[in-house]
């Protein structure tokens, strides 16, 4: 069945948008991912134009994160002045994503972009995360004992001034990384259409020394304002948000996350991790691919000022 | 869903008198008309395209030269202008980036043409350069005049092969047919992806090669439906819009939930 995208203004298939929200919510209920990082690329496979993807999914990433976050609210796992202190880095760094979307849009290398941010994102991360989880499954397999980091240990980052406490994260730490990585989700946010959950959880995590139990809850809980303001701007600035795009991907999505996280209740940890970063690794090497195959139609066409 | 329907945006009918007077003094010259039984054209969302029929007539035509068939006409539907920037992907490092662009100004976003016979049977290229008829004469005017003859010749080409690919711009022979001596009928071809907005209708007369006479009229292609609502509010009130956006995410999280939770 077709329908109509108004804003995309392209015919697209109903079925296959529900779908793949599907997919991308079982792949986040199971892996514990907002999901964004999967459906921006899968739109822009699809033939939608990438700043109606990037616009579309950050929408379509506060409905997952905010069904999520209302889970860890209840469960307590949610560390509301953490959340807070990198939301305001979050709104610095997202105002500066728009701007930066708005001049290269002008500039005609805004899809270029995205690609390589892609790329390059998604590449580091399913790298680290692959040599990470297929030692820990080596190590389980030949009996050796998970080694666990010393909680306490400091690095650079626990020297830095300006030192604030959070109580729910039993963490007394510099505000300034936890700023500037607001910040940096933020801008991800706004230019990738992505929460940011796969880079923010492994710095709360290993750069940050937060404790497992709050991190994803409070990734979470930033996220859903960072993507809210992100799909503000964007439909105020650049008139790139599809509701009706985004409404078909979220209807699937929260739908398939429940059936994932089922799912991921069956499998290891390292396990999971390491299908999550094939899986990411694929993404990325699909993009890489566009960027080097010649291209059907050398030349485009595009609007003064518009995509 | 809809297929290939048939807008009949139909007759003018200025019929002229049956035959003009047996013998007169001096050739009057011939006049074409084309008139619109409607000057605006709704289309929906799930529009796939569409032929939109024009009838014109001819006045004080020779018979003599209508039966021979030397009278050719040219019926164009053209679009709204608008700046377009034509962009060339270059490799830099094994990447495909575009480097290389030209702006045109003015350039119509669509341009359906028919005719009743292949354009190189009725007059001659230079004729088409300087009425800017058809869609590979059309002049289009670059921003930056300064720019290599070559480079713009180049991008020109560009712009005019996408337009052609995606039936923006299309040419339809045979498109023009006599009805009778007077009367004809043209046949342009409406995109999928029609801009909306005002579209000219031209009518170009020659006789024996020679051009004539040119007619227009107006057109409105409007969209409607729910889609086109939301298009409108999108633009419009493009703060509400977003705010609408965030809050429906957050009530199918929520609601998403209630429905489904497992915990």
């Amino acid at each position: 069945m077709g329908i109509y995208l108004p804003i995309a203004e392209i015919s697209v298939n109903i079925f296959v948008l529900l779908a793949m929200g599907a997919a991308v919510g079982f792949l986040s209920g199971m892996f514990g991912v907002g999901g964004g990082f999967l459906i921006t690329p899968l739109l822009i496979f699809y033939n939608i134009p990438p700043a109606i993807a990037v616009a579309t999914g950050a929408n379509q990433v506060i409905a997952s994160s905010f069904s999520g976050a209302l889970s860890h609210m209840k469960r307590g796992t949610l560390d509301f002045k953490l959340g807070g202190v990198l939301l305001g880095g979050g709104i610095v760094g997202s105002t500066g994503g728009i701007y930066v979307f708005a001049l290269l849009r002008r500039l005609g290398q805004l899809d270029l972009f995205i690609s390589l941010l892609y790329v390059v994102l998604l590449g580091t991360v399913g790298g680290l995360m692959l040599v990470e989880s297929v030692n820990a499954l080596r190590a389980t397999r030949s009996g050796a004992a998970p080694v666990l980091k010393k909680s306490g240990q400091h690095n650079w980052i626990h020297r830095l001034p300006l030192k604030m406490r959070f109580r729910a994260s039993k963490l007394f730490v510099s505000v300034i990384p936890v700023l500037g990585l607001g910040a940096a989700i933020g801008f991800l946010s706004s230019i990738m259409g992505v929460g940011g959950g796969f880079i923010m959880v492994p710095a709360l995590i290993y750069l940050l020394k937060v404790p497992t139990n709050v991190v994803i809850g409070t990734s979470l809980f930033q996220i859903i304002f960072t993507s809210a303001y992100t799909t503000l701007v964007h439909a105020t600035t650049n008139q790139t948000v599809d509701v009706m795009l985004a409404f078909l991907l979220m209807a699937g999505g929260v739908a398939g996350a429940q059936y994932g996280a089922k799912a991921g209740q069956r499998l290891r940890g390292e396990q999971l991790r390491a299908l999550l970063a094939l899986l990411v690794l694929a993404v990325a090497i699909r993009l890489a691919i566009d960027l080097f195959v010649t291209p059907p139609n050398l030349y485009s066409l595009s609007g003064v000022g518009l995509s | 869903m809809a297929g290939l329907r048939t807008l009949a945006a139909a007759a003018l009918l200025s019929l002229l008198p049956a035959a003009p007077p047996a013998k007169a003094q001096a050739p009057l010259t011939e006049n074409i008309q084309i008139g619109l039984s409607t000057d605006n054209v709704s289309i929906t969302a799930g529009f796939s395209g569409a032929d939109l029929t024009i009838f014109g007539s001819l006045e004080n035509a020779d018979p003599l030269v209508a039966r021979q068939g030397r009278y050719d006409v040219i019926v164009v539907l053209e679009g709204p202008a608008r700046p377009v920037v034509v962009r060339r992907k270059d490799r830099v490092l094994g990447v495909w980036v575009n480097l290389e662009s030209e702006t045109f100004k003015n350039v119509p976003v669509s341009y359906s043409v028919a005719t009743t016979r292949p354009l190189q049977d009725v007059t001659d290229p230079n004729s088409y350069k300087q009425l800017s008829l058809g869609a590979s004469n059309l002049y289009l005017q670059p921003a930056d005049a300064g720019d290599s003859p070559a480079t713009i010749e180049e991008f020109t080409a560009a712009l005019r092969e996408r337009k052609s690919a995606t039936g923006l711009y299309s040419e339809n022979v045979g498109g023009v047919q006599f009805l009778s001596q007077n009367l004809f009928r043209a046949t342009v071809r409406l995109a999928p992806n029609v801009p909306v907005g005002t579209h000219k209708a031209r009518a170009f007369l020659f006789k024996s090669g020679l051009f004539i006479k040119e007619s227009s009229a107006q057109l409105e292609i409007r969209k409607s439906g729910f889609e086109q609502s939301i298009f409108r509010v999108a633009h419009d009130y493009s703060f509400l819009y977003g705010v609408f956006a965030v809050s429906l995410a957050m009530l199918t999280g929520w609601l998403g939930r209630l429905v489904f939770r497992k915990d």
